[in-house]
């Protein structure tokens, strides 16, 4: 025993040691030498302090972040503590909820970070990063950050899902135009179907958020057909879910995607759509056994390595076209910065976030788009990333939010992917409409 | 990705942290104690003490917390009495998840103990028996989230005139039929991921089962053999009645396991095409849609249906010991 209780004292000191050299000592970066920090003096000096930002990118989209960020954190003196995790939706809530708040959060989806700015966990705003909205985004997009009256966030990363990859050789060889209408998108549907080639491919399945790419699809073609009012009405369920112009919508996304003639190019039936991941979804337009795959910009980092992209490359996108050739209906998504501190720091951090200097710096890094009005889209990485930019600051685009983000999550992160992945297997689009209008949540 | 000691340092310190006031408090009961010769009572709670401690803030507390709050609307704010268990036993999804469990809880004990039985009558008088159970265990050194995409991939679908990347599927296509998508037409399924469910648990069975068939006295065997048992007789009538204790851990033990099957679910299909269990429901309701009260009621369904099986356990246990 005399052993143990020398021992036992022996450890007891040892810990009274490390702990305190293992106290946290400051962070903070200092600026390098001939680094000009002139555009960061509004930001203040902040040395020693730390700014957490928790997000769901990682790997090269993290390091991308933290590249653009680098100067303004050497010049202001604040660390920025970037953590990037793939189960971000699932997680922020228990991060919030278990005392470990991370200062800046980088929603992907508005109605996510509307349930924190309810539950009172979210600071407004500062009068400088409102002032600063104003100024960079459209009233559509700052109104995805607003919730009953103050804005809580910034737009951070915009993409634009209504695009239709296609291989610019496939058309020139069967001449055929890019479609600038619905009426000529079916007319080249039937013409690629009328020569063998089924023209429509996709790949649906994602884990957990398996049947996205169809209601995608779905409130693609009701923005279209019902119009930017209607569309809405049925997000914050003023309509009902299955409203007739809805069926309608869905209906005829059917006589495409649900028609063996006209789906799954490459992939068999169209009911093979549920097995095939959505990475993999486009993949059949490069080998010709398909003709056209509807996804979001970001699908240009999908294609097989070496797969080039340009207007006579070997894919390119269009804007699935609107009802007439005035129309111009693009639906998107984007990523929210908001904060949970109102620490002078992450108050300049947010600010940085917000100004139109960031995007650009960033999207001289690497594929990026920012529905920032100061950007130009001559800054862009990729002719992708410069058509979206164009389409998202030009005057007559109607912008909305993808539906299935806004709407309460156990329906639009739920009920309605799980009804569109039976729809796509079979069932008939009622009884699916019908079963995710009884699934959405009474107030 | 590399380990970068540097940027990971305030997590080791954390850990460090943790280590050294665990040692600390080890250290402190140990001094305490060593103070003298003290009460044994005041010994026995000293040492009992942080268990104790540990159990009721890391169980009891949460434990009733979750059952208020399955009482509670999505926010955790209002109360809505018992709106959350109505939803459970009418809404279709919910349902789904409850005829899931069901299928699963009953298949998976009865498959594992019949296929680890019937393995381990097989190989425990042969003279590779430690070679075949040491096969037969193997999968149970995967993670379920590794067996599950290891299954997912035998499962893959790909159309009849491409190259076919699952097992399953090339099987068909070589015997002249034409490939299914196994993961994605339901109530089938279902059954799909209890086969990668029995696959991991089937050498747990068969190694707890060849040790008590192992066990049984070769007296009995032969005096029965001498009585012109057939083997068939020998195996229902003498083997498999000395071995029910062992049997009926094996089973509670899956029973147990089953109820709580989530990760082979998360991993092959996410829940997707009616393949919910009530674990993984829980974690869609209360994590991804922020429905707090229904996921709170259904681990309180979940904790409802499984502590009858533990209890069972626990006094077989006692009655065996």
């Amino acid at each position: 025993m005399r052993f143990g209780a020398r021992l036992a004292l022996a450890v007891t000191t040892l810990i009274v040691t490390v702990t305190a050299c293992g106290a946290p000592h400051g962070g903070g970066s200092q600026p390098r030498a001939g680094q000009d920090c002139g555009p960061y003096a509004r930001y203040g000096e902040h040395a020693g302090t730390t700014v957490t930002v928790y997000a769901s990118n990682r790997d090269r989209e993290a390091d991308l972040f933290e590249e653009t960020w680098a100067d303004f954190a050497a010049c202001t003196g604040i660390d920025v503590a970037y953590e990037g995790d793939g189960e971000f939706e699932a997680q922020i809530q228990l991060r919030v909820e278990g005392g470990n708040t991370p200062d800046v959060a980088f929603f992907p989806q508005p109605g996510l970070m509307e349930r924190f700015a309810r539950a009172g966990r979210l600071k407004p705003a500062s009068a400088e990063v409102a002032a600063l909205a104003k100024e960079g985004w459209s009233a559509d997009w700052n109104g995805y950050a607003t919730v009953n009256g103050t804005l809580y966030g910034t737009p951070l990363v915009a993409n634009v899902k209504s695009f239709v990859w296609y291989s610019p050789a496939f058309f020139r060889d069967r001449g055929l135009s890019v479609p600038r209408t619905w009426a000529e998108l079916m007319d080249v549907t039937e013409k690629v179907a009328a020569s063998g080639v089924k023209p429509w491919c996709a790949g649906v399945e994602s884990g957990e958020a398996t049947g996205w790419p169809l209601t995608d699809w779905i409130e693609d073609v009701l923005l279209r057909q019902a119009g930017p009012d209607v569309y809405d009405q049925w997000v914050s369920h003023e309509i009902p879910f299955n409203d007739p112009r809805v069926i309608r919508a869905m209906d005829t996304v059917g006589s495409v995607l649900k028609n063996d003639r006209y789906a799954n190019g490459g992939y068999g039936p169209a009911r093979s759509m549920a097995s095939i991941a959505y990475q993999e979804g486009g993949t059949p337009v490069l080998s010709g056994d398909c003709a056209m795959h509807r996804q979001a910009s970001f699908y240009a980092e999908h294609w097989p390595e070496g797969t080039e992209i340009g207007p006579d490359k070997d894919v390119f996108a269009f804007l699935l076209p609107g009802t007439d050739r005035t129309s111009r209906p693009v639906l998107g998504g984007g990523v929210f910065a908001a904060a949970f501190s109102d620490r002078p720091e992450v108050r300049a951090f947010q600010e940085y976030l917000a100004t139109a200097d960031f995007a650009t710096a960033r999207m001289k890094k690497g594929p990026f788009v920012s529905a920032n009005k100061g950007v130009d889209p001559a800054d862009a990485a990729t002719p992708v990333d410069r058509l979206s930019i164009q389409l998202l600051q030009d005057p007559k685009t109607q912008f909305r939010f993808d539906g299935s983000d806004l709407m309460p999550a156990s329906v639009g992160a739920g009920t309605f992917w799980k009804g569109a992945v039976d729809w796509i297997g079979g069932k008939g689009t009622e009884p699916v409409a019908d079963s995710v209008e009884r699934s959405w949540p009474r107030p | 990705m590399s380990f970068d000691a540097v940027a990971q340092q305030p997590k080791l310190q954390h850990l460090l942290q943790g280590v050294v006031a665990f040692a600390a408090v080890v250290c402190l009961i140990l001094l305490a104690l060593h103070r003298g010769p003290a009460r044994r009572r005041g010994a026995a709670f000293l040492l009992l003490a942080p268990a104790l401690l540990l159990l009721t803030a890391g169980l009891v507390l949460p434990g009733l917390r979750t059952l208020l709050l399955s009482f509670m609307d999505r926010e955790g704010d209002a109360r809505v009495g018992l709106d959350n268990y109505v939803w459970l036993f009418t809404d279709p999804e919910a349902l789904i998840a409850l005829r899931n469990t069901l299928a699963w809880v009953v298949l998976v004990p009865l498959l594992v103990t019949a296929v680890g039985l019937l393995y381990a009558a097989a190989v425990v008088r042969s003279r590779f028996r430690a070679l075949a159970l040491s096969l037969v265990l193997l999968p149970m050194a995967i993670s379920f989230v590794g067996a599950g995409l290891v299954w997912k991939f035998v499962y893959a679908y790909r159309p009849a005139e491409a190259d076919q990347i699952g097992l399953l599927n090339q099987l068909v296509v070589t015997f002249g039929g034409t490939p299914r998508q196994w993961l994605v037409e339901s109530p089938w399924n279902v059954l799909f991921l209890v086969v990668a469910m029995v696959w991991t648990q089937a050498g747990f069975a068969a190694v707890l089962l060849a040790g008590a068939i192992g066990a049984v006295p070769g007296e009995i065997t032969e005096a029965a053999r001498l009585d012109g048992a057939s083997p068939r007789q020998i195996f229902w009538r003498i083997t498999v009645p000395l071995i029910r204790p062992t049997l009926l851990v094996v089973v509670l033990a899956e029973v147990i396991g089953t109820f709580k099957a989530f990760d082979i679910v998360r991993t092959m299909t996410a829940g997707q095409f009616d393949t919910g269990v009530i674990a993984h429901e829980m974690y869609d309701q209360a994590f991804r849609y922020g429905e707090t009260g229904r996921g709170a009621a259904l681990a309180v369904l979940l904790f409802a249906l499984v502590t009858p099986v533990v209890a069972y356990r626990i006094r077989a246990q006692r009655s065996a010991g």
